[in-house]
């Protein structure tokens, strides 16, 4: 595969389009398809066949505002259509060269849309994810060829350095950094895994990603692979992502197909394949070192770091270990040159940065914004504010290893940086508004219950702490605690944060802290006056019988 | 050292399913590291994973038992028991717990009768819960028999449970 050759098979896929100047582009990425939008999509089509309408229905990923779905837009005008129903189609076919229907119309002026920077999110909503010649079309798999044929493996890693590209799985280690030293480790073999385990509950930007543009994460890798000298990769993803493991599997074929993976790619001497690995729903996986233990068929548990993986990872070789969402960044990063992603997003943290907004917010879906813009700005304009009747109480980020962060801070510039300072984390991208219907000391509860049933055992501090922590949260919710328990939970906080062997022990009492920090009224409420503000916990009926 | 010249058990029946399971293992070359894949795919085409099934893939795998057994139970999404007729399915990730899945998965264990990880009597449903299934722009999610089901309440479950009782 040469570059003339990449522009061929674009050019052929442009022609198709132009062929068909007119398409209807249903969502067909998990959200949507939770409210059926494939029975959508074969409904238009046949009113397409019955009208002999020239106009094309295709699939694609997601369009971003999942809460107003199933999404439909139609091309060349742009229009987004909402709420769709399969009763819709005959009429949405039949205005396809008028004004499409009121109800159904969403206007692209608005905030969701105008203050997003798409780059891991550019295809997404506009391709075939399972049409490699889309992809190219969309530029794709540009890079790696360019790279492949015209930079040497450490002017890759130069220019991802350059870019100041930092992992977005959360703890925000230099991508470049650690591309150079797996680069300039010596092994006989050499791995790139991708973690798509994502297994913060309420983060599906992973997984929107797999399921809406997954060449671009093969091709990321790839890129990876011929940067770290590596010739085998895996995308460890878990079961419970059926639509992305299958997209996936598309896609591989599709690229051994054309020979982006395989033996001499592009007539060059590298060499690469992918194998996809499925988890079996275990949080702890999401560690580098328990991934690359199941990756091995054993039970997924970590070890101590150094070595770490950059040395001794997988079958202890030299291992190189990202995000599906770094990888996803690389084929921009290397197209448009790391000096123009460096100029988005702050001083320390380059780029954007996709979330999945949910929770009590009027838009709750997938964005992409550039580093350092304002929580307020994605909560109050892009995510429209908290449904009417209800205030803004916190925001929660990192899942359980992160924190709430409370109205105060709104105006925070959203990096690695002042996200840690307020107590919270970056984290893989999960940001959950909650209004006043939330309890803080409950929803300390519940991620702690989640650290005590995913604590893979191994380590003492986590696998009792957590349990401890746990039992103490529960009785405070259940109006039982005292206020020892209070200076016992912070000792315990201390203790298993400071000694667990991993990042979910290390992590686990971020929840219970932030809230501690921002909301302890509520804590001394529910010990002292047996009182939940928000009406959730067990507590209130104690304190109702004995008044 | 184990021996690795020693055959591979026979298959346990002539139940087909277990020429795929062998194709897996053949797949990877049987080597030891796809325990995992392999006993997804028992898994897939089973339902569950028995005290049979586990020593079938031990032995072909030549990894110790207790290995097999330690990674059946340590992975959540593996299951000992045989699953129901049908598979009820409650998310329980942050953003369906702030919308209320807890309390539909208290309704749903009142009109079973059973609670989270069990079957009914019966064996007609099974009710588990699941971390998180990712559809978080549609909580509360539910999966019934495999399909995703977004923005469920109490009658929507309710009617679905009904609906499965003849």
């Amino acid at each position: 595969m040469t570059l003339e050759e990449l522009e061929q098979i674009a050019t052929e896929a442009r022609a198709v389009k132009e062929q068909f100047p007119r398409a209807l582009n249903v969502c067909v990425a998990a959200g949507c398809l939770s409210l059926h939008s494939d029975a959508i999509k074969s409904a238009l089509d046949k009113e397409v066949q019955r009208m002999g309408a020239n106009c094309r229905v295709r699939g694609t990923g997601c369009m971003g505002l999942c809460s107003r779905g199933p999404l439909v837009s139609s091309e060349p005008d742009g229009n987004l259509l909402s709420n769709v129903a399969e009763s819709d189609a005959a009429e949405i076919v039949a205005r396809l060269d008028g004004a499409m229907p009121e109800r159904l119309l969403i206007s692209r002026e608005q905030p969701f849309f105008q203050r997003q920077t798409t780059i891991v999110l550019e295809n997404s909503g506009r391709i075939d994810p399972e049409k490699i010649e889309e992809y190219i079309a969309a530029d794709g798999y540009q890079a790696l060829v360019h790279a492949l044929t015209e930079m040497t493996p450490a002017q890759v890693v130069q220019e991802v350095s350059k870019s100041g590209l930092r992992g977005r799985g959360g703890a925000g280690y230099p991508t470049g950094l650690k591309w150079g030293t797996v680069a300039k480790t010596i092994g006989r073999t050499k791995y790139v895994i991708c973690n798509a385990d994502e297994g913060d509950p309420g983060a599906f930007m992973d997984r929107s990603v797999l399921e809406s543009d997954p060449h671009r994460v093969l091709e990321g890798m790839i890129v990876a692979g011929y940067a770290v000298g590596a010739s085998q990769g895996y995308i460890y993803v878990r079961a419970e992502y059926p639509l992305a493991i299958k997209r996936l599997q598309t896609a591989i074929r599709e690229a051994r197909r054309l020979g982006f993976l395989g033996s001499q790619i592009c007539n060059t001497n590298f060499s690469f394949d992918i194998e996809i690995r499925i988890g079996g729903g275990a949080f702890v996986c999401g560690e580098e070192t328990a991934l690359i233990a199941s990756i091995e068929g054993r039970r997924g548990t970590p070890r101590p770091r150094p070595p770490f993986p950059a040395q001794s990872g997988l079958w202890e070789m030299p291992t190189l270990i990202n995000n599906v969402e770094s990888y996803a960044n690389i084929p921009t990063i290397l197209r448009r040159g790391g000096e123009w992603y460096a100029s988005l997003g702050t001083k320390k943290s380059k780029g954007t940065k996709v979330f999945a907004l949910c929770g009590k917010v009027r838009n709750v879906g997938l964005i992409e914004v550039p580093m350092g813009t304002p929580l307020r700005q994605i909560i109050f304009e892009i995510g429209a504010g908290v449904p009417e009747g209800h205030c803004f109480k916190a925001v929660q980020t990192g899942g359980p290893s992160g924190g709430c962060i409370p109205e105060q801070f709104l105006d925070l510039p959203v990096d690695y940086e002042s996200l840690k300072e307020v107590g919270s984390i970056m984290g893989s991208g999960g940001m959950i508004v909650m209004d006043d219907s939330a309890c803080m000391v409950n929803v300390a509860r519940y991620f702690m219950e989640f650290c005590m049933s995913e604590s893979c055992g191994k380590c003492i501090p986590c696998r009792a702490g957590t349990a401890q922590m746990f039992e103490l949260l529960t009785r405070m919710t259940t109006g039982t605690a005292t206020l020892d328990d209070l200076g016992l939970l912070e000792e315990l906080c201390d203790m298993v944060s400071s000694t667990s062997l991993c990042g979910l022990g290390q992590s686990a009492p971020n929840p219970v802290l932030s809230t501690l920090r921002y909301f302890r009224e509520e804590y001394t409420e529910h010990i002292v006056d047996k009182h939940c503000r928000a009406g959730v916990c067990e507590c209130n009926k104690l304190s109702e019988v004995s008044a | 050292m184990l021996t690795s010249t020693k055959k591979p058990p026979p298959l346990p029946s002539d139940d087909k399913r277990w020429r795929i399971v062998n194709g897996t293992m053949r797949r990877h070359g049987f080597a030891r590291d796809a325990l995992i894949e392999t006993l997804h795919t028992v898994q897939e085409y089973f339902g569950y994973l028995d005290p049979p099934s586990l020593k079938f893939v031990a032995e072909s795998l030549r990894v110790p038992l207790s290995q097999a057994y330690g990674v059946a139970t340590f992975y959540h999404f593996f299951t000992m028991k045989p699953p129901g007729k049908h598979t009820c399915m409650v998310c329980l990730g942050t953003a369906c717990y702030i919308k209320g899945a807890s309390q539909l998965l208290a309704v749903a264990e009142e009109s079973l009768n059973v609670k989270a990880g069990e079957t009914t009597l019966d064996g007609n449903v099974s009710l588990v819960s699941a971390r998180c299934i990712g559809s978080c722009s549609m909580a509360p999610a539910f999966i019934f028999d495999g399909e995703a089901s977004g923005n469920v309440n109490e009658t929507v479950l309710r009617n679905k449970l009904e609906g499965w009782k003849n």
